[in-house]
């Protein structure tokens, strides 16, 4: 039952792709700027997580409700100082700007603890059971509930809630939107404050599922996340969750045949195919070019 | 177009520009030293470079061992410095990229003019400067550059002025291969290594060759890039292997994952590793209860009470509120080497620093008495330690 | 005619500064941290202009430059090390081996557009980084060595060379019709002009000069590891290309030698090395986000100061 393994194990991987994939697309489908701080809140958040377990005592889920809370405000306060002034300017402009803050983070996080890495405690008990011959642990059951909980409640507060409705109106027509009375900076703030959310929740769930966190964690999950979320349609966020998983599932089956160092240029390979096959990825619409 | 009219002109010139600024500090930099070399430097400080990985993608390494630098100078100067000279120490950052390491120590060589360089923390990065090294009569230790081509070049020539504290020797592997069959009688085996470190693949073939040469058969060869964190589908291959026993050479930041993934999907067969493994992360990483049955060689025991392990243990924890760990173990021993060579010299001249390092004999460090090969390789002697509930227990020590 | 007035004054200029260098070098006067440090930045120059060429001229949006410059590094480090060819062989088939690796990336992928290309070339650099991680023959992830052949000679003179091809370039009916592309693709292809091709065309010349910068890179840092060849190395491009002004070539000149003074300066300041880069980033971004020079070169000041001279004929 070697196959079932490997399908926990891609999923498991893929979960968390897509929680940070959910943060890239919807600040992409907003305002059209590649985040790349995006996997750096991620990184924030899990040592957030991190700290509030060792040093406040808490549990998982008040570890990650502080986290996603912290994380929130953060990725509001990187959106108000950095991008908010650069809404008009050249994408190539605001993409530079996000590398910076994505450096700053990262180094500011050096410099205030180091770059040595820390080993996430043991917050379940790390019992597993077979099934079926496959070894299912306790913890990946619960970081997937986690996951999937997490994903019913964002698309709950984008389809159903006024301010998820001001995103999707937004995404669609920033003029138009701010013509029928749309806060659109509030609206924009809202959207970073969730995607950041979802980031820190994956910091918490990836420290708790991988133990080892550093500074520099979040650039290869953050750059997989953004192929995760351009393989489902950047700008979708059921795409952005099926990428993730998508991802997770082939980069553990290439691993699974041997070929464990082609894993991310597997991943890689497949982005290229879909953008020039379908360059709206898996869920997009073809959209006419106009003139 | 007239808009580019002058670009070029422009470009030309401010080129010169920069050219004429960079040759007036440097004519003011070669004057003061008036082209004296660095031993007749005779202030009152001895200059010590450190080139290390302080941001980058192995910055976790780097810092550790600058950390641990950072300790041992200020513990020498306090007790008078070396003949009564106190060291000054000069870190670069060289960004964790061969480019920029090289850069760092061409600035550390003509620019600062030290004495000696520690660093860089990584085989590739060490082997950057190796040149420079040579070509200005530095002598460099790379306190945990694993690679034979730090101090040997790929003619089989020896670098003669580069050295290292790790250990390299494929004496593990054949220790590690011997102690398989042996002691825990197994027949079947498999190997997951790091492919980015010579370290482990020189360790992973020489297990491999006398694992083989014994009877033992290979079941599974598998291998990982340091820094990656999902090992659960090799794991998955290896568990489908069936192994006996699965050697795992690399360093405890990966390896720690390795072991408790693996325990995660139940391999529950002994794990064995080398003296990457060798730091208190490592029972953090993996968990006590999934290090029971592994084993590693190290060069020293931490657990012996009068040993220079311990007494270094509580002087970092002391001062950094943190256990240390194996990179911390060798920046600082690295420091001591270079401390002893120097003294025994006599002399800041680089030529005769080396032939000093190259005299060592039993020189008692952290990591265990420490002597230097023809190839400028350490020769330690291996100590067997099985984990028992987070615990490190002796085994058994072999000698080479 | 024109060509000529701009072409006399840079070579008299370029070969100011070379024999300058060149005899403070010889003479012992400038020792080796400074040489190098021009060495580095050199090559940072070519590689911000082969990038200027396909952003700021073409408008396509690549940040996987660094691949190119891998495929360089590793195929002139071949040349000399495996095959005992002369440096000059090695530099010239880097080159050429990128400019077909540019054509190979190129071709699918520039129909697209915008961010998705951008990602695009990402993914093949990342690629490129991988196929070399796992050939044995070049080292795998610990490296290949190579000696050390790169001097302030052959850097200055493909430098020069790489400016000359690129600016001529810019002036020719080619740069135009790029120009073009940049501007309004639609348009441009309505007006006839095959957009594709002057993309493609563009894309390899600036594959070539990455591969140039690449042969220049591997033989003069000892060592070359994929690692080293990363998309933060593509995005260490990029912003030479957008701090300096997108389309301006003497701004992407400026940043890179600016940028590379500034990186070797905090080398010894490592703990807020990287703290002070980031910022630096930021604030020219969020200040004047059209970067340094915007899309002016620098000879347009020049211009601007005639003006008061000139400007009463014009009748401002």
């Amino acid at each position: 039952m070697e196959w079932l393994q490997q399908l926990i194990n891609g999923i498991s991987l893929g979960s968390i792709y897509a929680l940070i994939a959910l943060g890239y697309t919807m600040v992409y489908g907003i305002i059209k700027l590649i985040n790349f701080a995006h996997g750096d809140v991620f990184m924030v958040g899990s040592f957030i997580g991190f700290y509030s377990i060792t040093v406040f005592g808490l549990g998982f889920f008040p570890a990650l409700i502080i986290s996603m809370a912290a994380c929130a405000l953060f990725g509001v306060i990187i959106e108000r100082i950095a991008y908010k002034r650069l809404r008009n300017a050249t994408r190539i402009a605001a993409l530079i700007t996000a590398i910076g803050v994505s450096l700053l983070i990262e180094y500011g996080v050096i410099y205030i603890r180091g770059a040595q890495p820390e080993a996430y405690p043991d917050v379940f008990s790390n019992r597993s059971f077979e099934l079926f011959g496959a070894q299912i642990s306790v913890q990946s059951i619960l970081i997937l509930s986690v996951s999937v909980v997490l994903m019913i409640l964002l698309q709950f507060i984008v389809h159903k809630t006024k301010t998820g409705k001001a995103m999707r109106a937004v995404s669609h027509d920033t003029e138009a939107a701010k013509l029928m009375g749309i806060n659109v900076d509030n609206t924009i703030s809202a959207t970073f404050a969730i995607g950041s959310a979802l980031a820190g929740a994956a910091g918490v769930i990836f420290g708790v599922y991988y133990t080892k966190i550093d500074p520099l964690m979040g650039v290869i999950p953050g750059v997989k996340a953004f192929v995760a979320a351009v393989l489902g349609g950047i700008g979708i966020i059921p795409g952005a969750m099926v990428g993730g998983l998508v991802l997770g599932v082939v980069e553990t089956i290439v691993s699974a045949l041997g070929f464990s160092l082609w894993r991310d240029a597997a991943a890689f390979v497949i982005l290229i195919l879909i953008l020039i096959f379908r360059p709206s990825g898996i869920f997009g619409k073809n959209t006419r070019e106009k003139v | 177009m007239k808009k580019s009219k002058f670009a070029s002109l422009f470009l030309a010139s401010s080129l010169l520009v920069g050219v004429l600024a960079g040759c007036g500090s440097g004519e003011k930099s070669s004057s003061t030293n008036g082209g004296e070399v660095s031993s007749t430097n005779g202030g009152d400080t001895i200059k010590i470079g450190a080139n290390l990985e302080l941001s980058g993608a192995v910055a976790s390494y780097g810092s550790s061992e600058a950390d641990a630098i950072d300790l041992a100078i200020e513990e020498i100067n306090a007790a008078g410095g070396i003949d009564g000279k106190q060291i000054e120490l000069i870190k670069v950052d060289n960004k964790s990229d061969a480019a920029e390491a090289t850069n760092a120590a061409i600035k550390l060589t003509s620019q600062d003019k030290v004495t000696a360089i520690i660093g860089a923390a990584t085989s590739g990065n060490s082997v950057a400067q190796v040149q420079i090294a040579t070509d200005t009569k530095t002598p460099m230790i790379s306190p945990s550059g694993t690679s034979t081509t730090v101090t040997v070049g790929d003619n089989g020539k020896v670098n003669p002025f580069t050295f290292r504290t790790a250990f390299i020797d494929p004496f593990q592997g054949t220790v590690a291969a011997n102690f398989a069959v042996n002691e825990l009688k197994v027949k079947t085996a498999a190997v997951y290594a790091d492919n980015a470190s010579d370290y482990a693949k020189g360790l992973a073939a020489s297990f491999i060759k006398d694992f083989e040469a014994a009877g033992g058969t290979i079941v599974a060869e598998e291998s990982y890039v340091a820094k990656d964190t999902d090992f659960r589908s090799t794991l998955t291959r290896i568990k489908g292997s069936n192994p006996e026993f699965v050697f795992i050479p690399g360093y405890y930041e990966e390896v720690g994952l390795i072991v408790k993934q693996a325990r995660e999907l139940g391999i529950e067969v002994p794990l064995m590793g080398a003296d990457g493994w060798d730091s208190p992360t490592i029972v953090d990483l993996a968990g006590a209860a999934a290090l029971n049955n592994t084993f590693i060689i190290t060069a020293y025991s931490a657990e012996d009470p009068d040993g220079k392990a311990k007494e270094f243990a509580d002087k970092f924890t002391e001062k950094y509120g943190k256990a240390p760990n194996s990179f911390h173990a060798l920046g600082y021993d690295s420091v001591y080497l270079l401390k002893d060579a120097i003294e025994r010299a006599k002399s800041l001249d680089g030529t005769k620093i080396k032939e000093a390092i190259e005299a060592t004999d039993n020189l008692e460090l952290v990591t265990g008495l420490y002597s230097v090969d023809e190839f400028h390789h350490p020769i330690k002697s291996a100590t067997i330690i099985e984990f028992v509930n987070g615990e490190q227990v002796f085994k058994t020590k072999v000698n080479p | 005619m024109k060509k000529s007035k701009q072409f006399w004054p840079f070579i008299i200029a370029a070969v100011i500064v070379y024999a300058v260098v060149q005899f403070l070098i010889s003479n012992g006067m400038m020792n080796q941290f400074y040489s190098n440090t021009l060495i580095f930045i050199s090559i940072n120059i070519i590689l911000a202009v082969s990038l200027h060429l396909v952003i700021g001229i073409t408008g396509q949006f690549s940040i996987g430059h660094a691949g190119f410059l891998a495929v360089g590094a590793y195929i002139s480090a071949i040349v000399t090390m495996k095959l005992h060819l002369p440096f000059i062989v090695a530099i010239l088939v880097g080159g050429i081996v990128a400019a077909l690796a540019g054509l190979v990336v190129g071709i699918p992928s520039l129909r697209l557009k915008g961010d998705y290309l951008a990602i695009a070339t990402l993914g093949f650099a990342e690629i490129i980084r991988i196929v070399f991680l796992n050939i044995d023959a070049v080292g795998g992830a610990a490296g290949m060595q190579v000696s050390h052949l790169t001097t302030w000679t052959y850097a200055f003179v493909c430098l020069v060379i790489t400016i000359l091809v690129i600016v001529n370039f810019t002036n020719s009916r080619h740069g135009i019709a790029s120009i073009s592309v940049r501007e309004n693709e639609i348009a441009s292809d309505a007006m006839g002009i095959n957009t594709t091709y002057y993309k493609v065309i563009a894309f390899s010349i600036g594959s070539f000069f990455a591969g140039v910068a690449g042969a220049l890179y591997s033989h003069n840092f000892y060592i070359i590891q994929p690692s080293q060849f990363g998309f933060l190395k593509s995005f260490d491009i990029l912003i030479f290309v957008v701090l300096g002004g997108l389309g301006s070539l003497s701004g992407a000149v400026l940043s890179a030698i600016l940028l590379t003074v500034v990186s070797t300066y905090l080398q010894g300041y490592p703990e807020t090395r990287m703290i002070i880069y980031s910022l630096v980033l930021i604030l020219v971004m969020l200040y004047r986000p059209k970067g340094l020079m915007g899309t002016m070169e620098i000879t347009d000041y020049f211009k601007l100061w005639r003006t008061p001279k000139g400007g009463g004929q014009h009748g401002k």
